[in-house]
């Protein structure tokens, strides 16, 4: 009919995504800089000037890409996740299903709005660190790229998690139970350096590990990572999950009866 | 002709093993008004999911202007608008918000979704309410919108599922006129209901669906012809003397006992005749009611003739 339709579905969706976490701002953007500002303060200020230096960093320099990415893991996650599911909750999604949108127009539309929040609670942690460290990036291309690939992936993970979810409880276990201690085991708050080789070898097993290193390889020059894997693995991670998400778009799981 | 839309053999078996569709095949052609009636749990809203792929079919086809709607997904999908049962709006958005959304599902430039957002709330007077949220809406306002919705890329075909439940009587009627008139402009129509006199108002042709079968299928006159006669019950103050009757060609009658009997009028009699002739043979009435509903009737009948 018109021969833009795909971007005009895809701008669509994308605008109907920022709008719904702009309106309930107070529940998406500010919690998240709270935490993470608390975070810079306990952690970075008040602990971190006891422990000193952490992977030839001051603490508060080494935490603050962590917690960063942190902040645009959990959001990109979370905004898919709670508005897919509340798309399937409230049946708006047979909006969509109904309509000639092909599924990876959809699919990119919601792993857009994801990034969009994750990388806007980012943009927002990050601004607020720069009252607690100055960061001066090291390598601006890595660090972008990590930023909105790990965005990508995560984004991806919530849309899973809302094509199977049947209740509220479903959406809160995964990010509870399995992206947490992802999360908190990921070289957030220490080096690896630090653990034993066993531990060591487990670290290398968890994804979010790599990410978080990249990114601060990006912003402080040093890591404990080796930045072409940890890129290799971000992309294999992508074609997977977005492989997956159209199977299961396709085949209607969750949506479809 | 062309055929709004083809079925054959349509088949539902649900995850729970539940065979809500068992064989159905239906044409409806451009430019009808079509009713699909049934009483609850017939699998009208089924039949109606797997043509919008809400449902995903057991077996059989579906066909929407002659193009199969699984090898032809998007060009299907153009084709069609769905006015679902159930509210299937977030309730968190606005009015306004919720029809341009559709318009950009449909890859509408947004010039034109404005045009056709304000012209189709106002048809369906809801251009007050577009700042509004959707959940403040009222019922009938809320079934409105979803009218809207589906219009707003003007489909060739519209598909209602039970417009009118829960619709105040008044508001009924001009949804009636507003279809009627939407139909006219040559948009197909094909809506469910319960109301036979829903079907009788608007409708051409009418198939008629239970427990997951067609047992009818033909036009909204041929149905009423065969409809015509009617069961009354009398109560009479006056003794019926046993071996009474009427001895007209069009009317039976039962004595169920001596204050009450049962009429049977056909064939465009009169209910004063036969008044006439239970006051000749002094026969005083005190009450009259219809036996049955005339929807009742037409069930029992079809459901009879295919048993
Ligand atoms: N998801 C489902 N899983 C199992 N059974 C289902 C499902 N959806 C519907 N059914 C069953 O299929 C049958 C037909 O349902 P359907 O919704 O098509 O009926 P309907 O004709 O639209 O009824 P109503 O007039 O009440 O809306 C019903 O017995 C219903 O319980
Ligand atoms: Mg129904």
């Amino acid at each position: 009919m018109f021969s833009n339709h795909k971007y005009i579905a895809f701008e669509t969706i994308v605008r109907r995504e920022i709008r719904r976490f702009t309106r309930i701002w107070l529940q998406t953007l500010v919690p998240p800089a709270i935490t993470i500002g608390l975070y810079f303060v306990i952690f970075g200020n008040l602990v971190g000037s006891r422990i000193g230096e952490m992977g030839g960093f001051q603490y508060m320099e080494f935490i603050v890409p962590g917690l960063i990415m942190m902040a645009v893991i959990q959001n990109s996650y979370s905004n898919v996740v709670s508005s897919f599911f509340s798309h399937k909750f409230q049946h708006s999604v047979e909006e969509l299903l109904v309509s000639p949108v092909p599924n990876y127009i959809i699919l990119s539309g919601f792993i857009v709005g994801g990034m969009a929040r994750g990388l806007a609670v980012g943009t927002i942690v990050t601004v607020i660190s720069l009252f607690f460290a100055d960061l001066e990036i090291q390598n601006l291309f890595i660090t972008v790229t990590v930023v909105l690939l790990t965005s990508i992936v995560f984004s991806l993970a919530g849309f899973i998690n809302a094509l199977f979810a049947n209740s509220f409880d479903d959406i809160s276990i995964i990010p509870t139970f399995v992206l947490a201690p992802l999360i908190y085991l990921g070289g957030v708050f220490y080096s690896v350096e630090l653990l034993p080789p066993f531990w060591k070898f487990i670290s290398a097993l968890n994804p979010i590990f790599y990410m978080v290193n990249t990114f601060r390889y990006g912003i402080l020059g040093a890591s404990d990572v080796d930045v072409t894997w940890a890129f290799f693995i971000l992309c294999v991670f992508i074609v997977i999950l977005f492989t997956s998400c159209i199977f299961l778009l396709r085949r209607g799981t969750g949506l479809r009866t | 002709m062309t055929l709004a839309i083809s079925i054959q053999n349509l088949a539902k078996t649900y995850a729970n093993g539940f065979e809500a569709l068992k064989g159905i095949s239906l044409e409806v052609q451009e430019g009808d008004f079509f009713a699909l009636l049934g009483p609850n749990g017939a699998g009208k809203s089924t039949t109606i999911g797997v043509i919008s792929t809400l449902v995903n079919k057991t077996s059989g086809s579906v066909e929407v202007f002659g193009k199969n709607v699984d090898t032809h997904v998007y060009e299907t999908k153009l084709d069609f608008g769905v006015v679902p049962q159930e509210v299937n709006f977030s309730l968190f958005e606005k009015v306004r918000d919720i029809v341009m959304t559709q318009a950009g599902y449909y890859g509408l430039p947004r010039k034109l979704a404005e045009q056709r957002c304000e012209k189709y709330l106002r048809k369906l007077g809801l251009w007050e309410k577009r700042d509004e949220r959707s959940r403040t809406l009222s019922g009938g306002m809320k079934r409105r919108l979803m009218i809207a919705r589906a219009l707003v890329h003007e489909p060739k075909l519209l598909i209602l599922d039970e417009p009118t439940a829960g619709v105040d009587i008044e508001l009924r009627r001009s949804m009636w006129e507003f279809l009627t008139e939407i139909n006219n402009s040559g948009t197909t129509i094909i809506l469910t209901t319960h109301y036979l006199e829903e079907a009788e108002q608007l409708c051409r042709n009418i198939a008629i669906i239970d427990a997951g079968k067609i047992v009818e299928n033909t036009s909204m006159r041929k149905l009423l012809n065969e409809l015509d006669s009617q069961v009354y019950i009398l109560e009479t103050t006056s003794r019926i003397p046993s071996g009474f009757d009427l001895e007209l060609d069009n009317a039976s009658l039962e004595i169920v006992d001596e204050h009450c009997i049962e009429v049977t009028v056909s064939g465009g009699l009169s209910i004063n005749e036969v008044f006439a002739l239970f006051s000749k043979a002094d026969i005083k009435i005190d009450s009259m009611r219809n036996k049955t509903n005339r929807l009742e009737q037409l069930f029992l009948s079809k459901l009879e003739s295919n048993d």
